[in-house]
Order: structure tokens, then C-alpha cells, then sequence
């Protein structure tokens, strides 16, 4: 094994397309476990931790270019108002410890189905700037999960950034575990309103072998939301549609039994999710939409 | 390969590291700092948790050639470490525990190796657990506290958790139980149920308050 150590992106770079079979490795929360484990025995490392750029984020106008190796105490304690969705998704990672360490660049580059990132990346709507010596270019989030474990990535590509919309709405994050800490999600759910598109998204984790948008479920709701008003006069989703829109949720799925849980509870676990996060967000927005527009 | 970095205020030279080995090995197996525990190596219990440029990380997670140049310390390094912040009000603040300032940072101009003073001195790091009988024998208040509170049973996960305790209250001078619980909730304990834990935790934070 060798242990690459690029002072600079454009060394990394450089590193990656010497070496393309080369493991990038920030926070080591994913990678060193496989390697303790003998699970993995890389032929190059390439340590990402010098590159003090991947540490930092910008607030634009529209979207966060947030830093391959932010860690998520950062997004935390930073970004919880333009990021309020992956700000607590960000909060159920692990432990403080792996918090310290890991952030969103590893999670999308391990591509994991439970990725605690991804519904929240998924529902606020993001890219991935990736970067090659052949240049640069941004993968819509949609199209950036191909598979368990699998991204769009090239063998040469390093994931530099990651392009957040900006939240323009209430956002939520549910997780289903057998503890608060330290705990892979058995499934999870993201939800991002956005009223300035007057459109939903969702975002679900562990219940499919990717990482998915219910694009049924969001085409429903847009669709009820906009032929009732609701979203200017702001009265309360009607129980039927929110089961309805938690239904669709559940049947965007595409589980597996494992040892986390089984496929139906994974499904039925979605729909709760999906109906409860529909709840928080919108009374979020009717709370709101009541003080600045005076809509009771 | 090499790998040089500094620990508990020294600089340390570990030859012949293999390129997957991770912080806790080199620690343990090449430096003779057994404090910090190998229990699950997967990030989940806690018990191998060390500051890493004050930062507290599971060591078993960074790859021994991340910590190049850096600044660690572990348990063996906590009453020195907490010693110096009493001294120089570094960390008082608040903002030294998510800056990551090290203790070079709280004397500038000062080599880690004179920065850590001569309490430091007579500590041998070769030896491991540096309590004992060495000169330097004072406790960090949070080890003082976990003995006084009861909260050691086996103690094999007591380092990793007095490191992120003693860096929550570094933070944090008046931490709710909430606060504790959260600060902790990476290390696992198998024998005390946790509630003397949170005592002693407790008693620390009283402590510190009284010392202001």
C-alpha cells in the first residue's frame, strides 16, 4: 500500500488520474473501518486532509458550495439556517467523534443506501461538483446514486464540493434507529418545501438499493397543494391528502429484509415518516405565512 | 514509512508504519501509550478517543498518515493538558475545542515541547499510563472527579470518555445533563450503566465552576 499525500487539489488530482484505483480517504470514518477490518486493502491512499479548501464553505445567493470534508459539527453549528434539512440529518450521524471527522464528500463517495446525508441533499435539491485533470463538471444529486454503493463518478474524478439550494421553506429530517446515537438508519426521510417554486421534495434512505427521490408522492401533493390554495391561504393539509402523499412515499420504496429490519416495516416506517414530516414543515410554513402575510 | 507528530506536548518519530495503520496502533504498539483502548475499531464505542489538534476523534478512524505535522493528545497527556489551560485561561472561552488552537496556538512563539512547561518535563510518555508515582502526578479535575464520583468499573472505556468529557467542559463550563449525554453518546460503557458517569461528569462542571 501506498500512502499519497497531495499538499494541493491540483496535486490530488494529479494523484488520482496517476492512479485512478486510489481510495480517497478525509475523515476515515468509512474507509479505516474497512481497512481494520481487512475488508479492504487498497493498492494507494490518497489523504485528503492537507487540502485545507475541502474544510470550507461559501454562502451565495442561491446555493451553499459547501466543502467535500466540511465536517458535520460544522454544518451544525453553521449552516443550520440555509441548511436546516442536512443540518439535522447532519446531527444523527454517529457520534460527536465521527462528526468531528466525517462529512457530506465521504458519504456521497461511499454511496451507501443509509447515507444519513442524502434525503436531506435529495429533497433540498443539490450537484456535486467532481474534478478530474480533465476538468470539472456538477452531477445533479438525482443522477448521482447508480447503485448500492455505486456512484456516477469517473476512476479519475475527486468529489471537490457539493452545490446546496439554499433553503427557501421549512425543511425536516426523520430517522428510524434503535438508539439516537451511534446508530445506522434502518430508513430515513427528508422533506424540503419550497414555496418560492410552490413544490415538495422528498428524499428516503436505507429503503432502496439508492438513495431516492417519491417523485409520485412530490407530483401528488404539488398537485393538491396548488388545486386547493394552500399554499396562499394556507389552511391545514387535509388528512387524506397527507395520506395519500405518505402512501405514494411508502410505495417509492424498494426495501430489502436485513438485520436492520424488514422490508415492510421499512415501507410502513417511510409512510410515518413521510406523513409526520409533511405535518412539522407545512404548520412550520402556515406558522410563518401567518405573521408575514397576515393569513390565519 | 515515517510518520512525525506531536504528542501530549512531545514530538514523537514512529518508523516503519504501514501505509493502513491507524493512529490508535501507532499509538499503542509503536509509542508505548497504551491509554487509549482498541475495542470495536469501527468508530462505534469510543473507548480509543484522543484529541487530534483539539479535536476529539476515534483514533482507530485516522490513518496514522493524516496525523503528520498534527498535534494529539490522549489520556496519558489530559492532566498536563488540563493543567495548562488552568494555567493560560486558553480554553476558558469556549472557542479553543472547535478551532482546533492547540496549546502552541495558546503561547505563540513556544515550541509544544517548552509550552508544556515543567510539569510536563518529568513525564516519560514511553511509560503510558503517566499517573502514578512520576513527579507529575496530579490528576486532570475530570479524572479526580470520575475516581471521587465512582464512575470507573473495569475502566476500559474511562479514557475515551474522560477525553470527551474533559473537551465538553472545555466548551461547555455549564453543561446540562442533556449536554453531558450528548457529549458522550460515542462512547460506550458496559458496566456502570452510565449514571455515575453523568455524576461525575457533573462534579467536574461544579468543580470548575468554584475554581472561576
Amino acid at each position: 500500500m501506498d500512502f499519497l499525500r497531495p499538499a494541493s487539489w491540483e496535486e490530488a488530482l494529479a494523484a488520482k488520474a496517476e492512479h485512478p484505483t486510489a481510495v480517497p480517504i478525509a475523515g476515515g470514518t468509512d474507509v479505516m473501518v474497512e481497512i481494520n477490518f481487512d475488508h479492504r486493502r487498497p493498492e494507494y491512499l490518497l489523504d485528503l486532509n492537507r487540502i485545507g479548501d475541502l474544510c470550507e464553505w461559501e454562502v451565495g445567493e442561491d446555493t451553499v458550495r459547501l466543502g467535500a470534508s466540511v465536517p458535520y459539527t460544522r454544518i451544525m453549528e453553521h449552516l443550520r439556517p440555509e441548511l436546516p434539512g442536512l443540518a439535522l440529518a447532519s446531527h444523527t450521524v454517529a457520534s460527536p467523534q465521527i462528526r468531528n471527522r466525517g462529512g457530506v464528500g465521504g458519504n456521497l463517495g461511499t454511496a451507501s443506501p443509509a447515507g444519513d446525508a442524502h434525503p436531506a441533499l435529495l429533497a433540498a435539491g443539490a450537484e456535486v461538483e467532481a474534478e478530474s485533470v480533465r476538468g470539472s463538471r456538477l452531477i445533479p444529486i438525482d443522477e448521482f446514486y447508480t447503485g448500492v454503493k455505486r456512484n456516477a463518478l469517473a476512476a479519475d474524478e475527486l468529489i471537490r464540493a457539493v452545490h446546496i439550494k439554499k433553503a427557501d421553506g421549512p425543511q425536516q429530517y426523520s430517522k428510524v434507529g434503535t438508539r439516537n446515537a451511534m446508530v445506522i438508519a434502518v430508513c430515513a426521510f427528508g422533506l424540503a418545501l419550497h414555496p418560492s417554486s410552490r413544490t415538495v421534495r422528498t428524499g428516503i434512505g436505507s429503503a432502496a438499493p439508492t438513495p431516492v427521490r417519491a417523485k409520485a408522492a412530490e407530483e401528488f401533493l404539488n398537485a393538491a397543494l396548488e388545486e386547493g390554495g394552500f399554499w396562499d391561504n394556507g389552511k391545514i393539509v387535509t388528512p387524506s391528502v397527507a395520506k395519500q402523499f405518505a402512501d405514494l412515499c411508502a410505495a417509492a420504496c424498494n426495501p430489502i429484509d436485513d438485520v436492520r429490519g424488514t422490508a415492510s416495516y421499512r415501507r410502513h416506517a417511510v409512510g410515518v415518516m413521510a406523513r409526520r414530516t409533511l405535518t412539522w414543515t407545512w404548520e412550520s410554513y402556515r406558522g410563518t405565512a401567518a405573521r408575514t402575510e397576515g393569513v390565519a | 514509512m515515517r510518520v512525525n507528530f506531536t504528542v501530549n506536548g512531545r514530538r514523537q518519530e514512529a518508523d516503519d508504519v504501514w501505509e493502513g495503520e491507524s493512529l490508535l496502533y501507532v499509538l499503542r504498539e509503536r509509542l508505548g501509550l497504551p491509554g487509549s483502548k482498541n475495542a470495536c475499531e469501527q468508530g462505534e464505542c469510543g473507548s480509543c478517543t484522543v484529541r487530534l489538534d483539539g479535536v476529539p476523534v476515534c483514533s482507530c478512524l485516522v490513518a496514522a498518515g493524516q496525523v503528520e505535522g498534527r498535534e494529539v493528545v490522549t489520556v496519558e497527556g489530559l492532566a498536563d493538558y488540563a493543567k495548562q489551560r488552568a494555567e493560560h485561561g486558553g480554553c476558558a472561552t469556549g472557542a479553543c475545542g472547535t478551532s482546533g488552537t492547540s496549546l502552541e496556538d495558546a503561547r505563540p512563539g513556544v515550541p509544544p515541547d517548552e509550552a508544556w512547561g515543567r510539569a510536563a518535563k518529568g513525564q516519560d510518555s514511553q511509560t503510558g499510563e503517566g499517573t502514578g508515582s512520576s513527579p507529575h502526578a496530579a490528576l486532570a479535575p475530570i479524572q479526580q472527579a470520575f475516581i471521587d464520583a465512582g464512575a470507573v468499573q473495569c475502566g476500559f472505556c474511562t479514557p475515551g470518555l474522560l477525553v470527551a468529557a474533559d473537551e465538553m467542559l472545555e466548551r461547555n463550563p455549564n453543561p446540562t445533563d442533556a449536554d453531558i449525554r450528548e457529549a458522550l453518546s460515542g462512547n460506550l460503557c458496559r458496566c456502570t450503566g452510565y449514571e455515575k458517569i453523568m455524576d461525575a461528569v457533573r462534579l467536574a462542571a461544579a468543580r470548575q465552576g468554584e475554581a472561576v
